[in-house]
């Protein structure tokens, strides 16, 4: 990760890495979303609907992975300073937020046929909107210590609080058996058929590829407006 | 209604949320390259 501490060579591995990743998203989605909906059988209980799996499922994990990564970042910026921890956990943000937001809602569309509600106060909803409005408050706190000239400590020391929050939805389904079903996919096997599960791997592959994408062009944004901002700096001195 | 109706309406959201996101990411990353490029080409 200290490799990456200087601006100019991350630049130089995050421009290919933009391309490759937006392409291979792209490919290995529209793959997924196409198998998903064409080739795979409806479920002999859900029917049909069993299909928003293929989205919600990585939107789930994509909106979790947000905030691990930003804790993450945190930490590499509280503890060993790096210089690009804050600007990566700003770029972070908003994607897991999206995730959040696309996982609430496909939930939601899921639950109204399966459920017969659009939504319950249960433990996983809940904890999962909690993390979209976490989302919201690191987004507005990180983009004011920014406005302010601060290192963003604030935001870091909020994202690792935040973080909290990420075995409580994990175990959600667990410690509070109310509506969500409990876990389908463990690290030791899951309780899927084989022919529904196959393109989920796919596009959760291939969403995660389009986040990181997306991750690399707003860091690589950030980047570019303070080089700006420090140029402007030093024109104004001069 | 029709099980359908329940699929094709997350899927748009998804993908909606997902080129919104993109499209967002990318337009901010070439608007800030070129006024950084702008910058430093006027030197």
């Amino acid at each position: 990760m200290h490799f990456l501490a200087n601006p100019a060579r991350f630049l130089r591995i995050a421009r290919p890495a933009t391309g490759w990743l937006l392409g291979i998203g792209i490919l290995l989605t529209v793959i997924g979303i196409v198998s998903g909906l064409t080739l795979t059988p409806p479920d002999y209980l859900q029917g049909e609907t069993v299909r928003i799996m293929y989205i919600h499922v990585p939107a789930a994990w994509l909106g979790m992975l947000g905030w691990a990564s930003i804790a993450a970042a945190a930490i590499s910026q509280l503890v060993w300073r790096h210089p690009l921890a804050a600007v990566a956990g700003r770029a972070f943000a908003p994607c897991g937020a999206t995730y959040a937001a696309i996982c609430l809602i496909t939930g939601s569309i899921w639950g109204r046929p399966t459920w017969g509600t659009w939504w319950e106060w249960d433990g996983r909803l809940t904890s999962m909107l909690i993390l979209f409005f976490l989302y919201l408050g690191y987004i507005a706190l990180a983009a004011s210590e920014r406005e302010r000239g601060g290192e963003g400590r604030l935001a870091a020391l909020f994202g690792l609080v935040g973080a909290i929050n990420l075995p409580i939805i994990h175990y959600s389904v667990l410690w509070w058996r109310t509506l969500h079903q409990g876990e389908s996919i463990t690290l030791t096997g899951t309780t899927i058929a084989p022919s529904i599960l196959w393109p989920l791997p796919l596009t959760t592959l291939g969403f995660t590829c389009l986040f990181a994408a997306a991750a690399l062009m707003l860091m690589r944004a950030e980047l570019a407006q303070l080089r700006v901002e420090a140029r402007i700096r030093r024109e104004a001195r001069a | 209604m029709n099980q359908w109706a329940f699929v094709v309406a997350a899927y748009a959201f998804a993908l909606v949320g997902t080129f919104a996101l993109l499209v967002w990411a990318y337009s901010s990353m070439r608007r800030a390259e070129a006024e950084a490029e702008k910058l430093r080409t006027r030197q």
